[in-house]
């Protein structure tokens, strides 16, 4: 990929949070939960971020996109850091860059009907649009998602996790943004509905050319979702690279420990595994000692 | 007018299909609960109790042969008698006591609606704002309040009523000035695990300014705690009226409230015991209505609390 | 004989919108020292259906059916009976461990009380076997650790303590409820290998409840899927994760991504059980 096509740019980004330590005069310390993280992504283009929970990857995919304020470093979005952006540059920027939450029913305000959930990006960024046109588009996005726009006047109450979900992704496509941040956007399905829902989110990324930033626990799903990982431990990156690379040959001894981890649904290759498991373990005994 | 993608022919075609679908409505979460609501005999009945009170307080006054101020100089302090026409007796100025019960029941309704509406207001906003912004804005907000708290509020009442004279929409203003820091501290309290969930981060994520996730996502979403607040907060109204009216601070003769009418009532209870017993039974009963339909509402509106 | 015995368990709520069926027909066997997985995804009963057998079934649920415990029947039984059962007998293990341990009391208090309780120890004697235990389930530093609180612990830690806690009393049965979700992957394998070796010393039965078929393949001698309260195969582990004969099984094997293959695509459970959760 050429250089060109880069639209995030991080840069040495860190946040600390400022932690009361503790009764009145107790001063502060200081929790490092991103630190120094760098990367590039390109048009088009997913990249996995993995780490257990702690490891600061929802913190780093906020500070990015400046939901709480990063420490240092910069975030260059097509250029400009988006750190540095002026009040009214933001809200430009927020129609391009839009987010999928982790819990479905959660992140739909449970007062208000699944159209007007999904037509809220179109009324802050286009609030010229006429009603009709909104409620076609609205209609339009939820047949994308595969929801019948029957139920554009129901409730999310009334919706299964799944079909919540797929509210909240055409909510975040709506504006046709050119990035999707994705937290933990698959982790509280279940296995079938989880299925649908990555299928549905790699479908509409081929079909409108957005690019992912898709954070997860689960390594063995961002491997399949997108093209490099990158492993975060403690606010650090520890390993990034392509996917297959990451997985088949991890060079961190953390991603190592990470993928030995990962059950597989095969009873004799699990067994293997958990010899594998033992003898990491033993290893680290031997080194601890 | 243009699109925003220009796919004008898709999207037109679309608002036809839409135009011709019927789509159906949804179960919001208010209609769930009155659903809930319903189920509660107690609060239904208590509902309903209410509702007559309201009725036969504002519409019965044209229906009694008596003015509450009118005074029957052939029966003073008599005990109900119907050939009178006096079916609650007279008080010792010799009016009619249901004409003086219902038109106090009637400023008594008066006086908790408006304050509670102007306790509902401020509070809502006032909380929901110092809650949403948290920080210093919320530090320093909060502590106005704290030293609202601290001042003894019939001293308000009485420099109200200094400066401005005997007015009731004064009182109704001064209680509710009040009864407003509960309400604001309760929103505030809400508002804070509210900001927290992730449909306000979505909002945020999307661009929405402060004002809009305030009055779209976070007010909305308060209605439970609220309404079942103000359900709590209209009893004590009534209560803080009556003892406003006591000191002579409140409503002022010929007009009356249920407040007056009992402390007029009850020192000479043993001689004329009909002039507590009205006013008191209307007061006893809304009291009690108002209780149950709140905690109807706790039930409708918070079903994970049972 | 068989451990445990369950037949035609029906677990029925009943709610404002009427009676739920939260499990229609539950039927297996569980031989002594053996482990059963039981799968499903949320809703398909896998939870109820356990607690069902110890009586831990909330005030508006109902089991019928019949679940015999080493040749006596448990099911319904008095809370004084079934108390009997519980925590001696059959130990459970939940989701989240601070379910079940007190916030108040320190580890040891609430283990020793267990042991102090049940088998008569003294209170020495029961601290160094509760010591004992921590040590069985690998929890460093054992002896100055067991007068920590709760909280004091992190997730995996704790869940270790739960393990160990349910182990005091020497159970022929253990039931896991999901007893990883909650937990890191790395910290999961720790658990679940741990409970592999802890089956193996200690011998009791296992009843592993998960929605991961991934935990199950290594662990367990047989499986049982649930969906909407039924069976839908319920086989040698092996065989089942070989050649799964149910379309449902089929569907959810190929429905998670496996970091062993790569797919291009992932295939969805069929139409069939998906519109009947909703989901279609």
């Amino acid at each position: 990929m050429s250089e060109k096509d880069v639209i995030l740019e991080v840069r040495n980004l860190s946040v600390h949070f400022d932690i009361p330590a503790g009764g009145l005069f107790g001063g502060h310390k200081v929790l490092k939960a991103v630190k120094d993280v760098s990367f590039d992504l390109h048009a088009g283009e997913t990249l996995g971020i993995v780490g257990e929970s702690g490891c600061g990857k929802s913190t780093l995919s906020r500070a990015i996109i400046r939901l709480i304020q990063a420490s240092g470093g910069e975030s260059k979005w097509m250029g400009k850091d988006i750190l540095k952006m002026s009040p009214k540059e933001l809200v430009g920027l927020r129609k391009d860059i839009q987010m999928i939450f982790q819990d479905p029913l959660a992140s739909l305000n449970p007062r208000m009907t699944a159209g007007a959930i999904i037509a809220e990006p179109l009324l802050i960024h286009y609030p010229n649009v006429n009603k009709a046109e909104r409620t076609a588009r609205v209609a339009e996005m939820m047949q994308k998602v595969g929801l019948s726009p029957s139920m554009i006047n129901k409730y999310p109450h009334e919706f299964s996790g799944g079909q919540c979900q797929r509210i909240g992704i055409a909510r975040a496509l709506i504006t046709k943004p050119k990035l999707i941040v994705c937290d933990e956007a698959v982790s509280a399905l279940d296995v079938s509905v989880q299925a649908q829902v990555i299928n549905l989110l790699m479908d509409l990324q081929k079909e409108f050319g957005v690019s992912l930033l898709f954070i997860a626990h689960d390594i063995a799903v961002v491997r399949h979702i997108a093209q490099r990982i990158m492993v975060l431990y403690f606010g650090e990156v520890v390993e990034i690279g392509d996917s297959e690379q990451v997985v088949m040959a991890p060079r961190h001894d953390y991603t190592k420990k990470l993928i030995a981890s990962v059950p597989v649904p095969d009873p004799k290759e699990e067994m293997k595994r958990r010899e594998e498991r033992r003898r990491l373990r033993r290893e680290a005994a031997a080194a601890a000692a | 007018m243009p699109g925003i993608t220009g796919k004008d022919q898709v999207l037109s075609t679309y608002a036809d299909k839409l135009s011709a679908l019927d789509a159906p409505k949804g179960r919001s979460l208010t209609q769930d609960a009155l659903r809930r609501l319903t189920r509660n005999k107690a609060a239904v009945v208590s509902i309903g109790v209410l509702v007559l009170i309201v009725l036969v307080a504002f519409i019965g006054p044209y229906f009694v042969p008596w003015g509450y101020s009118q005074v029957d100089w052939s029966n003073i302090r008599k005990p109900p008698n119907f050939e009178a026409l006096h079916y609650l007796g007279t008080d010792q100025n010799g009016r009619d006591m249901l004409a003086r019960v219902l038109q106090g029941t009637q400023m008594s309704l008066i006086v908790a609606a408006v304050a509670t509406l102007v306790s509902v207001f401020i509070g809502v906003i006032y909380g929901a704002v110092a809650g949403y912004f948290g920080g210093r804005v919320d530090a320093i907000m909060m502590r106005i309040v704290d030293v609202m708290y601290a001042l003894p509020y019939i001293l308000f009442v009485i420099i109200l009523v200094v400066m401005f004279g005997r007015n009731p929409v004064l009182l109704f203003v001064g209680i509710g000035a009040i009864e407003w820091l509960t309400m604001a501290r309760i929103v505030r309290g809400q508002t804070l695990t509210l900001k927290e969930r992730e449909f306000v981060e979505a909002a945020r994520a999307s661009g929405a300014k402060p004002f809009t996730i305030i009055m779209r996502h976070i007010v909305p979403n308060l209605t439970g705690p609220v309404v079942i607040y103000a359900t709590l907060t209209i009893p004590e109204i009534i209560i803080a009226e009556s003892f406003l009216s006591y000191l002579g601070l409140g409503v002022q003769e010929p007009q009356t409230s249920l407040g007056t009418l009992i402390s007029a009532g009850a020192p000479v209870a043993e001689v004329m015991p009909w002039l507590l017993l009205a006013p008191a039974a209307v007061l006893v009963t809304m009291l009690f209505c108002l209780t149950y339909v709140g905690d109807g509402l706790r039930d409708a509106l918070d079903p994970k609390d049972r | 004989m068989a451990l445990l015995e369950v037949k035609n368990l029906k677990v029925d709520f009943d709610t404002q919108d009427g009676v739920v069926h939260a499990v229609r027909d539950l039927s297996y066997t569980l031989e002594k020292g053996k482990t059963l997985a039981i799968v499903g995804e949320s809703g398909s009963g896998k939870t109820q259906g356990a607690f069902a057998l110890m009586g831990l079934l909330p005030k508006n649920g109902r089991a019928t059916g019949s679940v015999m415990f080493d040749g006596k029947e448990i099911l319904n039984l008095p809370l004084r009976q079934i108390n009997e059962y519980r925590a001696a007998r059959i130990g459970i293990i939940f989701q989240d461990p601070m379910t079940s341990l007190n916030p108040y009391l320190r580890i040891s208090r609430q283990m020793t009380e267990v042991l102090e309780r049940h088998k008569g120890m003294s209170h020495s004697a029961a601290l160094a076997e509760s010591v004992r235990f921590l040590d069985a389930v690998r929890i460093p530093d054992a002896k100055n650790r067991v007068h920590m609180y709760p909280h004091e612990f992190s997730g995996g830690m704790r869940q270790r303590v739960m393990i160990a806690m349910s182990l005091l009393c020497g159970p022929e049965l253990l039931i896991a409820d999901e007893p990883t979700t909650a937990l890191d992957v790395t910290v999961q394998a720790e658990i679940i290998d741990l409970l592999v070796d802890l089956q193996e010393d200690f011998g009791a039965s296992i009843i592993l409840i998960t929605h991961d078929l991934g935990i199950v393949a290594g662990t367990c001698e047989d499986t049982l899927v649930m969906f909407d309260g039924k069976v839908m195969e319920y086989r040698k582990t092996e065989d089942l994760f070989a050649n799964p004969e149910h379309p449902y099984t089929q569907g959810l094997l190929s429905a998670v991504p496996r970091l062993d293959k790569k797919v291009e695509r992932l295939s969805t459970v069929s139409y069939e059980f998906m519109s009947q959760r909703g989901e279609a």
